[in-house]
Order: C-alpha cells, then structure tokens, then sequence
C-alpha cells in the first residue's frame, strides 16, 4: 500500500498546529495526504465507471468476488482480508475501508463518503499542477447510473467532464442512449476537447471503423499513444436496438496491429514511446489481452469495478504489461507516472488514490456546476421514501441485500412466486438509519430499458437463463465472460458450482423447498429485459415506480433475508469472505 | 464511416461495375455441384468423412476469424484464411447445428484462400475450419457462444 498512514497523521498534526479550525484542518491535512512525490515525466490520471456520481457516495465493495481457473486467488478475485494481506493493507484503517467490505457501516460512518467530481476536481487540478505533461483518461460508463443523468441524456455528466479536464475517454453505458446520441455528444460537445476512442466497433455491414480507435501525444517531448477499447459486449448484454449497425468484439488481432503501427512510427513521424490501451474490457479480459498482444506498456481498465491497488504485471512474447482496474463511483483516482528514457518506460509508480470527500475541499467551479445541473430536479430528487433499518449494498457475485430489495418488492407487487434482478455492478450504499430517496432508488435502476416484465416461465426456461448467466461470469476462459455479476434471485433457492462445466453449474432448484419441475410453469417478474419481443403480461411500468411505491408503503426497510445460492467447490477460495 | 461507398452499393449500380471490372465473373457460383450428401450429414465425423477425407490435422496454416460471442446467432461472422500451400478447398462446419456443414468454397489456384460468410447457429458450439491442401485435410477450431444475453456491469 502506497498511502501511509504516518504521513496523513502528521499533516493532520501540522495543520492542528496551525490553528486552523476543525473542518479547514482536516481538508488542509487532507490534501496532505494527496501529496504524492513527483516522479518520471510523463503521467496518466485514470477514473473509470463512475456511474455518473456527481456526488460522493457510501460504496461497498464485495465479499464474494470467486475467480475461477487461473482466476482463482489472484487480483481482481480477492476480498475482505485476504485482500488487504495481499495488498500489505492494515485492517482497521481508512485504506482498508476503501478497497474491502470490512466492517462497512461504521467504518462509513468514521471515514465518510467517497467520490464527488467537486473533490475529484480539486484532486485532480491538485496532481497535474505538480506534473509536467499529464493526461487525463476516463475509462467510461460515466453518462448512465442516476436520475439527472438519465433525465438528460448524460448532458449533465457530459459537461462535468469537460470541467474536469478528461483528455480521452471510452465508452460502455454510454451506448445504451443510442448511436445517434453518442454522435451528437461527439460531434457537438466533445469536438476539440475530449477525445472517444474505440478500436473495437466497427459497422456491421462493411466493418468500417465508428470512432477514431488512438491518438498520438505528444507529453513534454514524449510520443505517447492511448488506444481506446469499448465494452466488447454491448449488444449482447444490452438490447440491440441501441446499436443496431455496430459490431463490437475483443479485436485482439486488430489491436496488435495497431500497436506495431504506433510503435513504429510513419511519414516521418516518430512512434510512440509509450502506448497505452483505455479499457472497458473488465480485468479477467485485460489480464488475458496482454500476455498475448505486445507492445502495449500498461492497460488502464475498467467495467468489473474491481479497486486495485497495485498494477498486475503481465508476461508476453515480447515484454510485459501492466494491468489495473481502478474501481468505481469516483472512489477513486489513479495516478501513472512514467519515467521515460532512451525511447521507453524505464520506471514507473502507481498509486489508487481513495477520493475521501471530507479530506478534500469542493471545487467551486465543480461544485457550481453540479449545483446547476440538479437544481431543476431537486425537488423530487430529495423526496424521502423509507428509512433503512439495515445496510442496503449491491455489489457482489450474488444477491445484495438491495437487490433483496428490489427482489421483495417485484414479487410482492406483482403476485409472482419468483423474481430476477439483472447482476449489475453499479448502485452505490444505503449505511444504517439512512433516509432511502427518490434519487438512491435511481441510483439503483437508472437505465434506458427500465421495463417491469411478468412471464411464464418453465422450470427448463428457468434453468437455462441461470445457466446461461452463470457462465458469462465463471466462464473459465475470461474471453467469455461479459463482466456482470450472477443474476439476483428472489423466491427460488438453488445450488452453485461455479467451477463446473457450463450448463451443469445450477442445481437442487426449489420453490418453498419443492424441487422447480422442468415442465411446469411458474410466474416470473423481472425488470431491464434484453431480447426484443419478450412477451409478457406487465403493463409497461418502469421499475422505479414500483420501487418507490413500495417503499412509500413501508416508511421503514428492515433487514433482508438474503437468497444466496448454496456454494459448492469453493472452500478456501479468497474471493470469498 | 464511409457513407458515399455504402450508397454507391445501395443503388446496385457498384455490383454492376464491379462485375465488369471483372472481380465477380458470371457464373462463378454455379461452377461446383451442390454436394448434398455432404450438407446432409449430422456430425463432424460424418461431414468429414462426406467430403473424402479419413481425418484431418490441426493446423496453424488455418486461422478463424469470427466473435467469441455472438452479437445475434441468425448471422454470425465467420471468416476462415488458409496460409498453406496449393489450398484447393474450404469448408465450415458447425458441431451443434442440425446439419453440420454451413458452406463449403471451391478455391482455384490463384486466388486468395480467403473466405468470408455468415452463419446461423441455434447454440453454443465449436467450429472447425476444414482445408483440403495438396491433397490432404487439415482444421482450425474455434468455440463460438450463443448466450440469452443480459447483465453487464
């Protein structure tokens, strides 16, 4: 771990000193602690998947996150302590509170919220003051996850980022507000100030390239190359409508020839000295892309939301790579410097920094700018529903307890004996006592396809939708694997085996304790239906209102019963606490 | 994104030019039988077996080019290159579909052994590129997934 926790408590000592009052102290010793050494002379900031958290937020990470085959036991698959062993964290600290679930409530309540882009701005303007050639990367799904940024199209996350100063960004969520949106914000707002890039879609008809798929720049002297790689798989794990004459896909061979292209140079131009890959493939994939792509220096990931803390250095045919994943919601900002010499990286340090927001003062323009975004909805935004009793927390292989939720509530409105809730890995924390709004029930369901669906399914319907999305998570091969969790399961209970084959991972299917009959039909509700034409007896209701008319029924949300499956074959795995 | 080219093809005119440019020549798809005993056979074995060969050798000389996913399994992509010497034919086979063989390309000596088709697959299953070179039979395969979708984070 890079943070040390000596040299916060000295700032912290040294501003007290100083006679600063409380709040002030705290912040001057906060941004103390963002004090990182200068080193090298070229640096890349990273934050990706924040979700569109204009705010910072309370965000658990998980305690079941199972690798499987080489998977197993290795970053990103870690938690809890496992995790903060590996990473020589101490238990305890505000360190260990931002990358593991530990004792999350009340270590909430000690450390504070995360994130916020008017702290991220002020960290930010504060680290590439101090550095010679910066730029600033976005690894994407930045336009989708609340209210105001579903409510305008992304606009409101679309002009945080300009203020910010992001330099070049991907894409994931982004595309489920449609191609023509993506074109408009690239066109319009984007042109001549943040770059999107993508090597990996191309059009379905002629394999024509959509976005342009690198930039070359040139950092204090040094030619430095950023590829851009989109989510592989967004019209498989979205509807397809969004995109409908995309093609997307990993594009291995496509990006080594890119490499090659850039490192050597043309025209008289020179190659790049530093070649950087902006990911949303998702960890397991990125490991994968680069013991078998060379020439990529260091790939900064994103979309499975894994904070980690130091980078995993990858062998190749050629030289390795470096591959990190720096989590989400704005928890985090990460920090690259290289130092390049003789044409090439000869050293480097990474840090994941957590984005405290009581350790760091608010940018005004930020903070003006956020304010202004949100003023039209404030008032419905602010409209209390319940008071949770209990954690509500969503990220995890298998249900949270705000799926559970979700979950309740779907099989109690709608008469149905089972419920299914999509495995997404954004919607940030709801702490103990805490009131649930309008704006968290978004926070939680904000997307463009928010359809309440109810159906009859059959018992073999049933099983091969679980099948099916078990191994798009525990594929082996991380190639095959989409990067979503396991789909969250209200009134069936079921085994797991996530190391065995695919199609034989589900098992022992019940409804209150009878086996589920492969030919029977049992009545399903679920929400976010991907494949078109999916029939379905539901009025077209979008989830939130269901959610929020539920929880205004309530007032009060005690603490779930979690429907988790029986895990089988995964004793002693470190990705599980 | 090439608008101009995608409208010139639209209106049909760029097949005509194209024929007389003399890339396509009249007649070229009608040049082979139709091997039906081969495109009705149910299992690789046997599809194998219908095209003349006892067995086949895996090949690095035959490289697939297709999505570990598919976006939509009524179309699939699939691409297959041959780099070995005299490649007298290319054949794709799919082990899951009812009838194994999908396509099945006559190269003539001089030409690229580069083909290029779309597929249909009803599930997840493995598919061997099988190339008849200098008389003898070699394969690629690759395992292509046909998910229900869903889920991303």
């Amino acid at each position: 771990m890079t943070l040390s926790r000596r040299e916060f408590l000295q700032a912290l000592a040294a501003a007290a000193a100083a006679g600063l009052p409380l709040a002030a102290r705290a912040q001057a010793a906060g941004e103390a602690f963002y004090d990182l050494p200068v080193f090298g002379n070229v640096s890349l900031l990273h934050f990706t998947d924040c979700h569109a958290q204009l705010l910072p937020v309370s965000f658990r990470e998980p305690s079941v996150n199972l690798g499987v085959g080489e998977g197993a036991n290795r970053p990103p698959h870690l938690v809890g302590e496992a995790l903060l062993k590996h990473f020589g964290i101490s238990p305890g600290t505000r360190e260990a509170h931002a990358f593991s679930h530990l004792d999350f409530a009340r270590a909430a309540g000690k450390y504070g919220k995360l994130g916020g882009f008017a702290q991220l701005a002020t960290l930010v303007k504060k680290l590439r003051a101090g550095r010679v050639a910066s730029l600033l990367l976005d690894g994407g799904d930045t336009w989708q996850g609340s209210a105001t940024s579903l409510w305008t199209r992304g606009q409101d996350m679309i002009e945080a980022q300009k203020l910010l100063g992001v330099d070049i960004m991907t894409g994931h969520w982004e595309f489920t507000y449609g191609a023509a949106r993506v074109m408009e914000v690239l066109e319009k707002d984007f042109a001549g100030r943040i770059e999107f890039l993508a090597q990996n879609v191309e059009t379905s008809d002629f394999g024509d390239p959509v976005f342009k798929p690198y930039t070359l720049r040139n950092l204090g002297g040094v030619p430095v190359a950023v590829i851009g790689q989109a989510f592989p798989y967004t019209p498989i794990a979205h509807p397809r409508r969004f995109v409908p004459d995309w093609k997307f896909g990993i594009e291995e061979r496509r990006l080594q020839r890119i490499a090659d292209e850039v490192r050597a140079g043309n025209g008289g131009k020179a190659g790049a000295q530093v070649v950087v890959l902006l990911s949303h493939n998702g960890m397991d994939v990125d490991l994968k892309l680069a013991s078998r792509v060379t020439g990529v220096d260091v790939i900064l990931g994103g979309h499975t939301h894994d904070g980690v803390p130091v980078p995993v250095v990858v062998s190749n045919a050629k030289g390795r790579t470096l591959v990190t994943n720096a989590g989400s919601h704005g928890k985090f900002l990460a920090v690259l410097d290289l130092d390049v010499k003789g044409g090439r990286i000869s050293d480097y340090r990474y840090r994941l920094l957590p984005v405290f927001a009581n350790l760091l003062r608010s940018d005004r323009d930020m903070a003006g700018l956020i304010e202004a975004k949100r003023a039209p909805y404030r008032e419905k935004l602010a409209e209390r529903l319940a008071v949770s009793e209990t954690l509500l927390y969503r990220r995890g292989n298998f249900n949270g307890t705000m799926d559970q939720l979700i979950l309740d509530a779907l099989m109690e409105v709608k008469g149905a004996e089972i419920a299914l809730s999509p495995g997404f890995r954004w919607g940030a924390t709801i702490v103990p006592g805490e009131a649930i709004t309008y704006e968290q029930v978004m926070n939680q369901t904000a997307i463009t396809y928010p359809r309440v669906v109810v159906t009859r399914m059959s018992g073999e319907t049933i099983k091969a939708n679980l099948e099916d999305i078990c191994d798009n998570l525990f594929n082996p091969d991380p190639y095959y694997q989409q990067g979503g969790d396991m789909v969250r399961v209200g009134g069936m209970s079921y085994s797991c085996d996530p190391n065995a084959r695919r199609g034989g991972r589900i098992a022992d299917m019940r409804l209150a304790g009878r086996p589920i009959e492969a030919g029977k039909t049992y009545k399903v509700a679920s929400w976010a239906p991907v494949g078109e034409g999916v029939r379905d007896e539901n009025p077209d209701e979008p989830i939130w209102d269901l959610l929020a008319r539920y929880l205004r029924d309530r007032k009060s949300i005690a603490p779930r019963k979690l429907n988790v499956p029986r895990l089988i074959g995964v004793k002693g795995n470190r990705g599980l606490a | 994104m090439d608008a101009k080219r995608r409208e010139v093809l639209k209106t049909g005119g760029g097949v005509l030019a194209l024929a007389a440019a003399g890339v396509i020549r009249p007649g070229d798809a009608l040049g082979q039988e139709w091997n039906k005993a081969a495109f009705d056979t149910k299992s690789v074995a046997e599809t194998v077996k219908a095209l003349g060969a006892s067995g086949s050798t895996p090949s690095s000389g035959v490289e697939i080019t297709a999505p570990d996913i598919a976006e939509n399994g009524a179309v699939v992509p699939i691409a297959v290159e041959s780099k070995l010497p005299r490649t007298e034919a290319i054949a794709i086979l799919i082990e899951k579909n009812p009838n194994t063989l999908s396509a099945e390309f006559a190269i003539p000596s001089g030409t690229d052994p580069f083909v290029s088709t779309r597929v249909k697959m009803a599930e997840t299953s493995n598919i061997y590129a099988l190339v008849v070179a200098d008389g003898k039979y070699f394969h690629a395969v690759k395992e292509i997934k046909v998910t229900i979708g869903g889920c991303g984070g």
